[in-house]
């Protein structure tokens, strides 16, 4: 019974993953709404920011709130991990 | 571990390395590199020397509290650059290319390079914090043993 069951969830899911599949547009034809982002980092990137580096471009002027992020969750683990090193030294101090 | 071969070999390399790590970091809006690769670099020769000269040497040259208030100075940095921003009337973060000459030149990129620099210096302190403990766990214990 759970064996017929599992398979009929992952048919299931199956055939939902090809229909979303099938419904994809063709590699490189047209020009789908996902496209024009890029498109304008190509032309406008070194116009708009001064930096012809394009991926620094991207990730300090377009998505330089998403680099914040970065930067938060190097701070957030290197909190987390002096706080489990310094577990073990007993409040030594330091 | 202390070895004459390694510690000439290290100094030899350290102030190459250090180089090449600043030129990471400061071509970052010309050149593929950026802070996080070039934190990595500045960090991976703090951390030689003090695995090649011993963690005491190393705190004795990047000491270990300086290291923590890097940490979180490169952080606070980068969010007073953002802050820039709105107090210019725009949205938090946003760039003014128009600072310091034309594209591919080393002062161009209004923002890119100061943000590139604090995270280069928030990399390169978080890398240096964690061996440095990691280290010291080491020593510690072979100490003890």
């Amino acid at each position: 019974m759970r064996v017929a069951l599992t398979t009929f969830v992952l048919v299931a899911i199956g055939v939902i993953l090809v229909m979303m599949v099938a419904e994809m547009p063709e590699f490189g034809a047209g020009k789908p709404a996902s496209n024009e982002v890029s498109a304008h980092y190509v032309k406008n990137a070194v116009k708009e920011t001064g930096a012809s580096n394009f991926i620094a471009a991207i990730i300090l002027d377009y998505r330089a709130y998403d680099t914040l992020g970065e930067v938060i969750v190097l701070f957030a683990g290197i909190a987390a991990v002096l706080v489990v090193l310094d577990v073990h030294k007993g409040g030594r101090g330091r | 571990m202390q070895s004459v071969v390694l510690q000439t070999v290290i100094k030899l390399l350290l102030p190459f390395i250090q180089v090449y790590g600043l030129y990471i970091i400061f071509h970052g809006h010309i050149s593929p590199g950026g802070g996080f690769a070039g934190g990595a670099v500045m960090a991976a020769s703090f951390v030689l020397f003090a695995m090649s000269y011993g963690v005491g040497e190393g705190f004795k040259r990047l000491p270990r509290l300086i290291a923590q208030w890097l940490e979180s100075l490169g952080g606070l940095i980068y969010i007073a650059l953002g802050l820039t921003g709105i107090l210019r009337g725009a949205a938090f973060l946003t760039n003014v290319p128009e600072w310091l000459g034309q594209a591919g030149q080393l002062f161009s990129a209004g923002l890119i390079p100061l943000l590139t620099t604090a995270i280069g210096l928030k990399v390169c302190s978080t890398i240096v914090t964690l061996l440095y403990h990691l280290l010291e766990e080491g020593h510690y214990d072979s100490q003890t043993d």
